[in-house]
């Protein structure tokens, strides 16, 4: 409630202040978009008639729909905007953000964890942990889940409507409405196909409506040593532009973060807390027709994560070199002034004329619809799944839990609307869904990955390691809240920034999960091997791929998005 | 499963909708040629080459990806 009055301020009332007018042909490509999406909803609906159809797709996805849907799914309004003002703010340490927090936890999703998830049969994360640790772990896990991601969905729509407020002079709850009502009837209607199908459609809208930037953008500044140069200019700190090299201390970068919390924080605990045991993306992944397509699917998303920079990272160091006037935090927007969430809809602004311009406003809202389809679907499916069946009906007709999962992908949406309208003061958006990812995530991956490759582990280990992580991340950060002098603890450094905040938190309660987990474990009776099988390592028939050639194993294609890593960090150090 | 006939392939929707965009914008980048908008590097015209991409890639994937009699 507090941050929309705040950006309402820095409009005048007769909406003067949005950047751009959409001509007819814009207006024709958006509604076309609209149409497009409705009428694949429509479509699939015949093909959604069981359950496992409606939440996992039937299974039946091939590794490139899946993969791209992974992609996607992740790519919604934080990703645009969020990204794109971080990088106006940090510079290009916000890649880090898609090259070390994206990369090794794909892969290790794609090459660990993934066949316990496939091979065990669950529909979900907190399936998994049923299975695993017992029924107190997966309601913990699902409803902390249900939670995260109707406020993730609700931060998307916000995110989205305030785009089209600032670049449309669209009323902000108009765009809430029309985009959410959208989204609810084609995913209630085709649920995962639906949801998927229009990933992947996005997937190129995005793809193709973002591209217009970087390319204009790098032909106005004469390639990337006129960029830097004139980002030199303005900020005069070349660390702008530099990935590695201004990270040995806390003070040495504009994130005011030390490389260990780039590689332990990020990389490690919160990129792997997120791609592996965020149901929202690992369930297109289990939708794949089998286990090497479900193997492959993050691995495909993986490489077209290394290039994802060009059209978020590259505008926003474009926007400091090519925008006549400075940008300042959203908190701070008076009369004239535009905020960092407002740099992509800007750079749209500059370069594109009638036609090109409804393409990037129709990718953004693209973007924006498919994040909050995806965290709707995820919800329906846990819901359903997860609470509904085991706690309030059981033994009910698949046709029953299909009806539930298509009203309670409704209900989703109509918290997610009123979520939206309680965004907070975070700085920008992408500090907000730190925040929550190291509330849930972080603890929950070393639950995960513990119950996955530790037989020894425990259900009341598992139980008691997450919840003392979730508990003491939500107590870290209101520490900090409370008394900001804190931080110097938590974050290492009297330095730190907030985001550089989020990396620690999440590494600390990872690190107190896992501690808790191993000595309750200890302490505590395992379950009977029998069990187990099919859930953890030294228990699972993991199918061998010794027959099939190189170029059609998993490990051959991950090997080589590791290399592309490599040289990516190389050459940007 | 219940399905009512093969479903359509994802890339063939793909293909509609950016021959439709592809369309649209290459019409409007060559009606705007002679005037190009206000925008930065217009004198590139983005709009007509962006159109002329855009309708080669949604025309390569509905055609490739149609519906077939089998």
């Amino acid at each position: 409630m507090t941050a929309i009055p705040l950006i309402a301020a820095g409009l005048s009332p007769d909406g003067s202040t949005r950047l751009i007018s959409l001509h007819f042909p814009d207006i024709l490509i958006i509604v076309l978009y609209f149409v497009a999406v409705l009428g694949i909803g429509f479509y699939l609906k015949r093909y959604a008639n069981t359950s496992n159809d409606f939440f996992l797709a039937g299974r039946e996805m091939s590794a490139w729909v899946a993969g791209l849907s992974f992609l996607s799914a992740n790519l919604g309004a934080l990703e645009l905007m969020g990204w794109a003002a971080a990088t106006y703010q940090y510079g290009i340490l916000a890649a880090h953000f898609y090259w070390i927090a994206a990369f090794p936890a794909m892969v290790i999703l794609a090459l660990v964890m993934m066949p316990f998830y496939y091979i065990s049969q669950t529909h979900s994360v907190p399936g998994y942990l049923r299975l695993r640790y017992g029924e107190a772990t997966r309601a913990l896990s699902g409803i902390s889940f249900a939670f995260m991601t109707v406020l993730m969905s609700g931060i998307n729509m916000y995110a989205m409507a305030l785009v089209m407020e600032v670049v449309l002079g669209w009323n902000l709850h108009f765009s809430i409405w029309v985009s959410s009502i959208t989204v609810a009837v084609y995913v209630a209607l085709g649920g995962l196909f639906s949801a998927i199908f229009n990933e992947v459609l996005q997937f190129f809208l995005i793809w193709l409506g973002a591209l217009v930037i970087p390319v204009l953008g790098m032909i106005e500044v004469g390639g990337w040593k006129g960029l830097v140069a004139r980002v030199d200019e303005r900020v005069h700190s070349t660390a702008y532009v530099h990935l590695w090299s201004t990270l040995g201390t806390f003070s040495g970068n504009p994130m005011g973060v030390h490389w260990t919390g780039i590689v332990f924080g990020l990389g490690g605990v919160i990129a792997c807390g997120y791609w592996t045991t965020d149901f929202l993306v690992v369930q297109r992944a289990m939708a794949a027709r089998d286990l090497r397509s479900a193997q492959l699917a993050p691995i495909i998303a993986s490489y077209f994560k290394m290039i994802v920079p060009v059209i978020i990272i590259l505008p926003g160091l474009l926007a400091i070199a090519v925008l006549p006037y400075k940008l300042v935090p959203a908190t701070m927007v008076q009369t004239g002034q535009h905020s960092y969430n407002e740099v992509l809809p800007l750079m749209l602004a500059r370069y594109c004329g009638p036609g090109l311009l409804g393409l990037g406003v129709t990718a953004l809202i693209a973007g924006f619809m498919s994040g909050m389809a995806g965290n709707v679907s995820a919800f329906a499916t846990v819901w359903t799944y997860d609470i509904y069946q085991p706690y309030i009906r059981k033994n009910e007709s698949d046709a029953h839990y299909l009806r539930m999962g298509r009203w309670c992908t409704l209900l989703g949406v109509f918290i997610s609307i009123a979520t939206a309208y309680f965004v907070t003061e975070f700085r920008s958006i992408m500090d907000y869904m730190q925040a929550l990812v190291s509330f849930f995530i972080a603890p929950l991956f070393g639950t995960v990955l513990l119950g996955m490759l530790w037989k020894r582990t425990t259900s009341k280990g598992g139980f008691w390691g997450l919840l003392t992580g979730t508990v003491s991340s939500i107590l870290m950060y209101a520490l900090v809240k409370v008394n900001p002098d804190w931080l110097r603890y938590i974050a290492l450094s009297p330095n730190a920034k907030p985001m550089a905040e989020d990396l620690y938190r999440a590494l600390w309660s990872c690190l107190l999960c896992v501690l808790v987990t191993v000595v309750v474990s200890l302490f505590t009776e395992p379950k009977p091997p029998e069990q187990l099988v099919g859930l953890v390592r030294g228990l699972t028939n993991i199918p061998r791929e010794k027959n099939l050639p190189l170029v059609r194993r998993p490990i051959f294609w991950a090997a080589g998005v590791a290399i592309l890593f490599g040289v990516i960090q190389w050459i940007f150090w | 499963m219940g399905h009512k006939g093969q479903m359509l392939p994802v890339w063939f929707f793909v293909g509609i909708l950016l021959t439709a965009y592809g369309t649209v914008i290459l019409l409007t980048g060559l009606i705007e040629w002679p005037h190009p908008p206000a925008v930065v590097l217009s004198q590139y015209h983005p709009a007509f080459w962006g159109g002329l991409i855009l309708l080669g890639l949604g025309g390569f994937y509905a055609i490739r990806f149609r519906p077939r009699r089998n």
